[in-house]
């Protein structure tokens, strides 16, 4: 279970391997924010190897949405499973994110 | 035949992982299959000890966090119960509403509500009761039906 991130041209790709939940949420934020201010804007967080999401995972990357867009920057996610889809629709956060099916078509136009 | 579980943790985040993972491994005599247990369950039970932990004891190393699941044929029943005074349930915002859309927090009683076939507090609130069944009409995430 971890965080793994890569370059893709302009765009940063963070792999959430396992669960995104209270208990490591703070790692995410935390690698996040260290590429902005390395000065990335372009983020893509790739949930194909994610399990599930807690509210606290929810948050956070509510939180990373702000703090980017407040650098004039963007955070699309990609290819959420069924249940992790439902999810954001439930709590209706699936109006304030790009979900994209993959990493490929997350990248489009970012 | 049921079987009954009582767990104590201590008030540490990082158990929450570790006891919901027990506690999934011990619901298998139940006769409920596929996203209702592994994902409404896991979330769930996640949730409540989220806010056991977090909100309920307030980080104090010292409270611990009590957890007994009866695991049924057709029912699983969670009770968690936390060391602090309390809190109103009631006094919760919907996390959906235009207001409380981005804020960090608060989704996840509303998750639990959404998740589970019952949720019920004791009347301190410092204790929730969780209850999934087989065979309602809230199956699983999104209420469709399971996949045969």
């Amino acid at each position: 279970m971890g965080f793994q991130m890569e370059r893709l041209g302009e765009v940063t790709v963070v792999d959430v391997e396992g669960q995104l939940i209270v208990g490591n949420r703070q790692e995410l934020k935390q690698k996040v924010l260290e590429q902005l201010e390395n000065g990335d804007r372009k983020f893509v967080i790739d949930f194909s190897n994610t399990g599930y999401i807690d509210s606290s995972g929810l948050g956070v990357l509510v939180s990373l949405s702000k703090k980017i867009r407040e650098q004039g920057g963007e955070l699309r996610l990609a290819d959420l499973n069924e249940d992790l889809r439902t999810l954001f629709e439930l709590t209706k956060l699936d109006t304030l994110f790009k979900i994209a099916d993959s990493r490929q078509e997350a990248m489009v136009g970012l | 035949m049921e079987t009954k579980l009582i767990l104590e943790l201590p008030n540490d985040l990082q158990e929450i992982e570790h006891a919901v993972e027990f506690v999934m491994q011990r619901c298998t005599t139940c006769q409920m299959q596929g996203r209702k247990l592994n994902f409404n369950l896991c979330l769930s039970l996640t949730e409540a000890l989220t806010n056991a932990m977090l909100y309920g004891s307030a980080q104090d190393s010292r409270k611990r966090v009590r957890i007994e699941v009866i695991v049924g044929e057709h029912e699983i029943k969670a009770r968690i119960t936390d060391e602090g005074t309390g809190f109103d349930p009631g006094g919760i915002p919907d996390p959906t509403s235009p207001d409380h859309l981005e804020k960090c927090s608060g989704r996840g009683l509303f998750l639990m509500r959404e998740l589970m076939d019952e949720v019920r507090f004791n009347e301190s609130g410092n204790q929730i009761t969780l209850v999934l069944r087989s065979n309602t009409g809230a199956d699983e995430v999104g209420g469709e039906a399971d996949e045969a």
